[in-house]
Formats: C-alpha cells, structure tokens, sequence
C-alpha cells in the first residue's frame, strides 16, 4: 500500500513511570507511523496512554518518574528516543512541533503573543526580529486572528480561549514544521469554535504538507479529520486501519462499543438506553494477564483471559489485537 | 467549563492508582495516614521530634530528676565553669547554672505552646468568618490584620507588654495579639477557595445551615494547614519570649527564663562565656528541632494542599 | 401551561464585573437578562449553549442558590425567590443537583457514610443513627455501588462512581427536581454512557423531572424532551427536541447543531456549517440581537431592535427573521 512518505516512525514504544505501587507501563509496545500530509488520529479513553505516547515523541516526559524505556521514535531517520534533551530542543519548534489542550498553560503569560510567535524564526532559523515580526504578523493573519497587526502586541491573557489557540497553531506551524502533534487542541473550546479550529489545521495542513499526529478522545473529530486511526487501551493498541474501515467495519469489540457509547447528533434520538461498555479500565498497576479488555469484553472466552492476543490483520492495514479477529469480534 | 489540564501533568492520563472497585483493604487509609508515613521518612524532622520530646521529658522531670533548685544562692561558687558537678557551671549568684536551663525550658516550652495555641485558635475562627461571610466583617477582619501585620511582631510585643506590665500572663496576651494575623490570612484564602467548591455547594442546596456548612465542609479542610501554621507559630513564640525576657519586658528575674538567662550572662561574657552561650545554645536548639517538625509536617501535608 | 413544575418569568441574574479600582467596579455584567421557561413536571429539560452563556448561573439560580436582580421563580407555584430563608431550607428537600466536576463535588475529608447521611441530618435529624446508615446502603446500592463502600474515602473512587455517589445524595431525600450541571461531561465517554442510563433509570423511578445543563448536543437529541438554547445570557429558541433539532428556528441554533463533529468519516465531505467570528464578551452587548455581530444572515433591523421571544406552534424563537 503507498501511503506516501512516512515522517515518523514509532517502533515497540514502552514507556513507564515509577509509582508507589511499582513500575507502571503507561504506554507498552507501540508501532505506529505516520505519513506526510497525513492525520494520524490516537484514540482512547483517559488513561490508554495516548497522551504519554504524545510526551514521548516530544520528548517531554518528566522524568522522574517517567521514562522511555524501549524502543525507536524514527524521525528523518534519527531515533528521537536516544537523543539528548539539548538535540531535541533543536528539533522541537522547527521541524517537529505541538499545540496542547489547554493554550494558556503553554504560552508564556509576561510575552506578547507576537514575540512568541515569532520566537522560533529566531531561535531556530536565526532572523532579524523585524524579518520575524513581519513573518509572525503574517501567520497570525494565515490563522484567522482578526487585525494581526494590532493582536501582536496583546497579551495571552487578553484573548479569548479560540483565539488563544489559534496562537498556538500559529506557533507551532511557523517554521512550517515536518510532523505537528495536537494533542486534545479542541476539547477545551466551545464547539463552534471547535469547528473553526479544526477547519484551520485542516486547511494549513493541505497547504502546508504538514503530517498531524492527533491525539483525542472524541470520536467526532477522529471522524472529520483523520486519515489513520490507531484505537488504545490501557496502553496498548487494540485496532488500527483507515478511518473510513474502521468506523465501517470495527473489527475490535472496544472500538465497537465506544462507536456505539456515542449519539449522533444528526440522527433522531432513540429514546432508549444509551449503549454503553460495563466496567471500567483496569488500573495499570493492575493489569489482567491476558487480553487488557477481556474483563469488559462481552465476547472474552477462556483463552481472552490468560493470552494477550497479538495484532491480526483482517484487511488491508487494518489490524486488530483480538483472539477472535477473524470471527469479526463476535460470537 | 471544561477542566483544563496541564499538558506535563501526566499524572492525570494515568488511571487512579486506587483500585476502580476499591478494596476493602483500603478502607481506613485517610490523609492523615499518608501523613504520618510521609513524615516518617523524613530524616530532619525526626531529628527534630527527638530533640524536642528530650527537652520536654527533662523539662516535665526537673523536679525528680534534679536535687538542686534553680534559686538556690551560694555566694561561694559564683562564675564556675562547667565540671562534673556543675554541668553548665554556675552564673554570677552561684547557682547551678544547668538547673536554671533545664527549669526554664518549662517556660519556653510553656510559652511556645500557649500563645502559639492560642493565636491559631484566634487566627482560625476569624479567618474562616472573615473569608466565608466576606463583605464587611471581612473587610474589618482584614484591615486590623493589615494593621498587627505593619508593626514589626517584637516591637508591638513590647508596646503590649509595656503597657500591660510584664508578667507570664501578659506574655500570652502580647504573643497571641500579634500572632493572630498573619494566621487568620492564611485561613481566609482557603476558606475562600473552599467556598467555591460544588461540594460546599451541595451542602447550600441540601439546605445544610451555614455554620455546620463551617464546621463539616470548611474547617475539616483547612486543618492540615491550620496544624502546619500551629507547629510554625511555636519557634515564633519561643523566639519572641526569650527576646522580650532579655531585653527586660518579659519574664523578670529571678525566673530562669532562658532569654533573661543570655541577658544576665551577657554581663559575663569574656570572663565566663558559657554563663549566655549555652542558654543560647539551649534555645537554638530547641527553636530548630521545631522548626525542623514544622517543616517536615508541611512537606508531609504540602501535596494535599494544592487545591 | 398549567403543569409546568418549575417556571422562571423575566429572571436577570447579574455579577459584578471584574477589574475597576481595587478591583471594585461598579458595572454588573448580566449573566441571565430577561429569562422566561418552563420545565414540564416528568420530563426532560435540555438547557444549552457555549460557555459563558449563563446555563450554568440559570441552573444555580433555579434551585435558588443564587439570589436574582429581579423576576420569578416558581417552583409549584411558590416563589422561590420571594421565601423566607427557613421556609426555604424546607423547601430544599425537593430540588436537587448533581455537578459536572466529580472531584470537586464530594467533600475529600468526609467518609461516604458521612457525605451520604448529611441530607438526613439536615431534614430528618430523628432517624436513629442505625436507620441513617441503612438507608445510606440502600442508596449506593440503588446508584450501582457495593454498600460495603459507606466507610471509603472519595479518593479511593473513579471519576464515574463518585459521580455516581454525587447522584446518590442528590436521590437521598426523593426529591422531584434535579438539575444535572454537565453532570457527565467529565467523565470518559464510555462511563458517561452508563451515567446517563442510570439518570434516566432513576427518573422512571422516582418520577422526577430534570434540568441538563450541557454542551453535549448528541445525548440532548438522544434524551432530551424540551431543548432551551441559550447566548450570552439569553435564551434564544425553546421546543421539543426533535423540531428543534431537525428544523432549528434561530440561525443560532443551526450554527450549534451544525458544528458538532459527526462520528461518520463518510460525511465528513458534506457542506459545512461554519459560524464566523469569536465569543463576544456579555459586558459588551451589542444594541440589537446580542447574535447579530456572528449571524450571517443579521440585517438592519437585527442591529438596530433587539428580538422579542415570539410563539409559533408550541416553539418559541427570539429572532426578527426566524428560519424556516
């Protein structure tokens, strides 16, 4: 299958964190990659490790506790995850850049949102602070912030949420990156705003030839935006395939019980029950020894409980960790 | 209104450490249990605890323990230095210098607990009514707070005593009116946080009354840093007493008050040193164990206290 | 309508606006102007709309926790705004609320035992002890918990099972209305799921009527009856869910719906709905319709008049030039 160019590679990713109750694997044995011009969504419930997975990419996990324990973060052919905090400060901000949830908590409150949009075309490409200035008026103005000109001197504090995060993408999308990582960019906005967001990084995304790695909980925006699907679950993989397969035919009984846990809000309501999944994610430091679903799964048969399953393809670059793949996850 | 999260804190995308179907084994772990196993792993502040709990069994023994009595003159002894039979050698009347410093270690110990205890209290109550009825009671609360805060503490203990006279009695007074304040500072800004939690909140809309909203929702949830300032507050006190014993407005002789002690042996100092410096040491010391504590109990309790 | 159980007639709720001297200023900024609804005894009322639209001060102040500038609250008739403050206290029993935030809303030095008998101390100070606890077991067992838990902390809970303790004190007293603020909004969408069933279980139960305040569009379609969408302290359309989502009345309305993302990758082509513009400030009203200065389709007047509240077939909309 031509996919393009991968820009990242992720190979058997594990990374732990010491905790009172001993070493915890938040993320174990991720492979994933991602492709130029690409979204590549990571999906899951609070706790699969999607955001850690993020952190390490980045090489942000505080560490202690955390830690990338094992495996290969390929980015242009360097392996990210053996690379000094010094070299990735090098990397972070040019070619490998990311937005965060919550804006405010990234930018920094005492700088003009201009200075800081500009300050990788600084630091990184080594312009004169008018070339930068100019260049940052014209990204603030490329994401839609309203008279770019006079927004460059405000302050973080004076925008609202939307825009905030809008300065965010200007940020990261500045020195017009390889790969950007989002993580949760939407979910603390309102949803109209949420709509214009996620249309802004579409739209620079396809300009600017920028590969996404988006990381969420809301099956929504997967659906809107991605191109590659990758479903986690208490820090493993349990599905991953093209977006369109995935949501068509979810081979794993997870990904098909949270499609169903979500309402479509242009469909009539049913008025019934909501289907939901019974149970709740196991706790990391107390993993069952076989399958990381099989106690929710209304499926797990005997051998669910003892092995875990490996990733079995049931169609083309979709695969699914599952015992009974190939029966479509059902009886 | 979502709740933010801070994209370094993973802490939040790891599940609870706690099991999802909480075991029963877990049933009587509260905060003060983590507490208690967090201090003990503190070094310094055991170190601390040990020092003082020596000091106060001398202190609470001294009438067993030691024949001599601290006011006992002998004109035949003055100025000796320290020797197997006089530990801490004796002052300018010839008494038994380390009798003196183990007896006044019961005003010290008395004095930081006291007004310590007291100005907690104090500072407790008007702080949590200061910040949870808010308007103007608030805004007097604070103003006299403001107001005891300008002053440098010694130097309105001074006035205070000054005008009152100076007595063990009136050192309370003074201690705990200037203690009060920066206590009942603390005490508002979390009862003013507390008081915007849902489940404050949820008591309103049960239809729970204001002051059991104070004593079951709000108090209970100040308490560790009420503790935390109490610990505190007793060095202050301690420090405060012996400064105003030895410059003349504390305890008056012939009390073995330990700053009178220094006060008295500073006349003495090139020709027998030990008479101020081991007084000094005495309260060095006992002011650092409980420094120490205090710290150690804050770092025990510091996590539960960031919201 | 004669069997609304809680009605509100022309509410304003107003906050002192931030910064000015000392951080004192005199302007208020009005976070509910001018409301008026009804919530039906026995159904589900939806209120929604983005943050800052006051749902949540509305919310507050319905259940009277919040003292109003001015208007009504009617709570089977009784106005709420108008009690003495014992009466009201008695009134408290029969109004409830459940929060968004499940670590907020459970007292953290409490045992569950303790948070679960509060409300039988408050109004029933002569069960026994013994009677207290009992019935403290029947409510964690009715909200899907062991009752060996009573003796448990709340941080020895999930996000969903302390949500689902909020639940049990807010049911202690069989009260009739029950304001859920996000109640689920919090929670992974997999437990939210399972909350939402147990709310609705509870409301055959019980008969009660809610109050949902969210964001969540899709579960107010799949559980709503009454949809209320509000802006900027406003509520701009009220009706019944199914018209109101399938033929919305206010442009507003068919912005909100129409920006929700579908969890449908093949529909991810069709034409967008895209409301321009950012939040705007309630300190800052523009004079006409507060929606004009986003609204695509605003004229003249829309600037210049503000909207009244018309009715139309049993649906309300506060726009000059309704849709549809």
């Amino acid at each position: 299958m031509d996919r393009g160019n991968a820009v990242l590679q992720v190979r058997n990713l594990r990374t732990e964190f010491a905790t009172r109750r001993g070493i915890v694997p938040a993320v174990d044995g991720v492979s994933f990659e991602v492709f130029e011009g690409k979204v590549t969504g990571l999906v899951g419930e609070s706790g699969c490790g999607k955001s850690v997975t993020a952190l390490s990419i980045l090489g942000l996990v505080t560490s202690p506790p955390g830690r990338v324990a094992r495996g290969e973060i390929l980015f242009e052919g360097r392996d990210l995850a053996r690379m000094t905090p010094r070299e990735m400060g090098a990397f972070r901000g040019r070619d490998l850049s990311m937005i965060f949830q919550e804006p405010m908590t990234s930018l920094n409150p005492v700088k003009t949102v201009g200075n800081q949009v500009g300050e990788p075309l600084r630091v990184h490409l080594g312009l004169s602070a008018r070339e930068a200035r100019r260049r940052a008026e014209e990204m603030l103005d490329l994401v839609g912030i309203p008279e770019p000109q006079l927004r460059y001197g405000a302050f973080p504090h004076q925008l609202s949420g939307g825009l905030r995060q809008r300065v965010m993408i200007a940020m990261a999308l500045i020195c017009s990156p390889k790969l950007l990582v989002a993580d949760e960019p939407t979910t603390a906005l309102d949803v109209t705003i949420q709509a214009q967001v996620l249309d802004l990084m579409m739209g620079l995304k396809n300009r600017l030839g920028t590969a996404i790695v988006l990381i969420t909980h809301d099956l929504g925006v997967v659906a809107e935006t991605c191109d590659d699907v990758y479903v986690m679950y208490a820090g493993h993989i349990v599905e991953q395939g093209d977006v369109y397969r995935l949501f068509e035919r979810p081979g794993h009984p997870y990904t098909q019980g949270l499609l169903r846990c979500v309402p479509d809000a242009s469909k009539p309501g049913r008025r019934g029950p909501l289907a939901s999944i019974e149970g709740a994610v196991p706790l990391l430091t107390a993993l069952p020894p076989g399958c990381r679903f099989a106690p929710r799964c209304p499926w797990a048969q005997e051998l669910c409980h003892r092995q875990i399953p490996d990733l079995v393809a049931v169609g083309e670059g979709h695969l699914v960790r599952c015992w009974r793949a190939e029966e479509g996850g059902k009886p | 209104m979502r709740p933010g999260r801070d994209p370094k804190l993973i802490a939040d995308e790891l599940p609870p450490l706690v099991p999802a179907e909480a075991g029963d084994d877990m049933a009587g772990e509260t905060l003060w249990g983590d507490v208690v196993r967090a201090f003990w792993k503190n070094r310094a502040a055991l170190a601390g605890v040990g020092v003082v709990t020596v000091i106060a069994l001398m202190a609470l023994g001294a009438p067993w323990f030691l024949r001599g009595d601290p006011y006992a003159i002998d004109l035949d002894l003055r100025h000796l230095p320290p020797s197997w039979d006089h530990w801490f050698g004796t002052d300018h009347y010839g008494r038994d210098l380390f009798t003196r410093v183990v007896h006044g270690a019961r005003i010290s110990l008395v004095i930081g607990l006291i007004p310590a205890f007291l100005s907690t209290v104090i500072g407790a109550v008007l702080g949590v009514v200061s910040g949870f009825y808010g308007g103007k009671t608030d805004f007097w609360i604070m103003r006299l707070a403001d107001v005891v805060l300008a002053f440098p503490s010694l130097l309105l203990a001074m006035a205070i005593m000054y005008t009152l006279g100076a007595s063990l009695f009136n050192i309370f007074i003074a201690l705990s009116a200037v203690g009060w304040a920066s206590t009942s500072r603390i005490v508002r800004s979390q009862t003013l946080s507390l008081r915007e939690k849902d489940f404050v909140e949820a008591a309103r809309a049960l239809g729970v009354s204001r002051g059991k909203i104070v004593f079951r929702h709000i108090l209970p949830n100040c308490l560790p840093s009420i503790v935390v300032v109490f610990t505190m507050s007793i060095p202050a006190a301690i420090m405060q007493e012996a400064g105003l014993s030895f410059l003349g407005v504390g305890a008056q002789p012939p009390t073995p008050s330990w700053g009178l002690l220094v006060s008295q042996g500073k006349e003495f100092i090139f020709s027998a040193p030990w008479e101020a410096i081991l007084p000094g040491v005495a309260i060095l010391l006992l002011v650092l164990a409980f420094n120490f504590m205090g710290d150690g109990l804050r770092d025990a309790i510091d996590p539960y206290m960031k919201d | 309508m004669s069997d609304a159980l809680v009605s509100v007639r022309h509410l304003t709720v107003s906050f002192r606006a931030e910064g000015g001297f000392f951080g004192r200023s005199h302007r208020r900024v009005r976070a509910v102007d001018d409301v008026s609804l009804d919530v039906e005894e026995g159904s589900i009322f939806a209120l929604v709309g983005e943050s800052g639209c006051g749902k949540t001060t509305l919310g507050r102040a319905l259940l009277r926790l919040l003292p109003p500038d001015s208007g009504e609250v009617l709570f089977r008739g009784k106005d709420l705004a108008r009690m003495a403050p014992e009466e009201l206290r008695r009134q408290r029993r029969r109004m409830q609320i459940v929060f968004q935030d499940p670590y907020a809303s459970l007292n953290p030095r409490m045992r569950i035992r303790d948070t679960l008998a509060e409300p039988f101390w408050t109004h029933e100070p002569h069960l026994s002890p013994r009677e207290v606890e009992v019935r403290g077991r029947e409510l964690l067992r009715l909200v899907g918990l062991r009752g060996e838990v009573l003796g448990h902390f709340p941080h020895q809970f999930s996000g969903g099972q302390r949500q689902r303790i909020g639940i049990a004190r807010a049911l202690a007293l069989h009260p009739e209305f029950v304001v859920c603020d996000e109640a689920v909004s919090a929670l992974d969408v997999s437990i939210q799921a399972q909350v939402l069933n147990l709310l609705v279980d509870l409301r055959e139960k019980f008969s009660l009527t809610y109050l949902f305040i969210t964001h969540n569009l899709a579960v107010v379609r799949h559980l709503a009856d009454r949809v209320g969408v509000m802006f900027l302290g406003r509520v701009m359309e009220v009706g019944p869910t199914e018209e109101l989502f399938s033929t919305p009345l206010h442009p507003y309305t068919k912005f909100l719906i129409g920006a929700v993302p579908l969890p449908d990758p093949r529909r991810r082509d069709r034409e967008r709905l895209l409301l321009q513009g950012d939040v705007l400030s309630p300190t800052d009203l523009p004079p006409g319709c507060r929606f004009a200065p986003r609204c695509p389709y605003a004229r003249d007047r829309c600037r210049e008049e503000e909207p009244r509240m018309s009715e139309r077939e049993g649906r309300k909309v506060a726009c000059h030039y309704p849709l549809a």
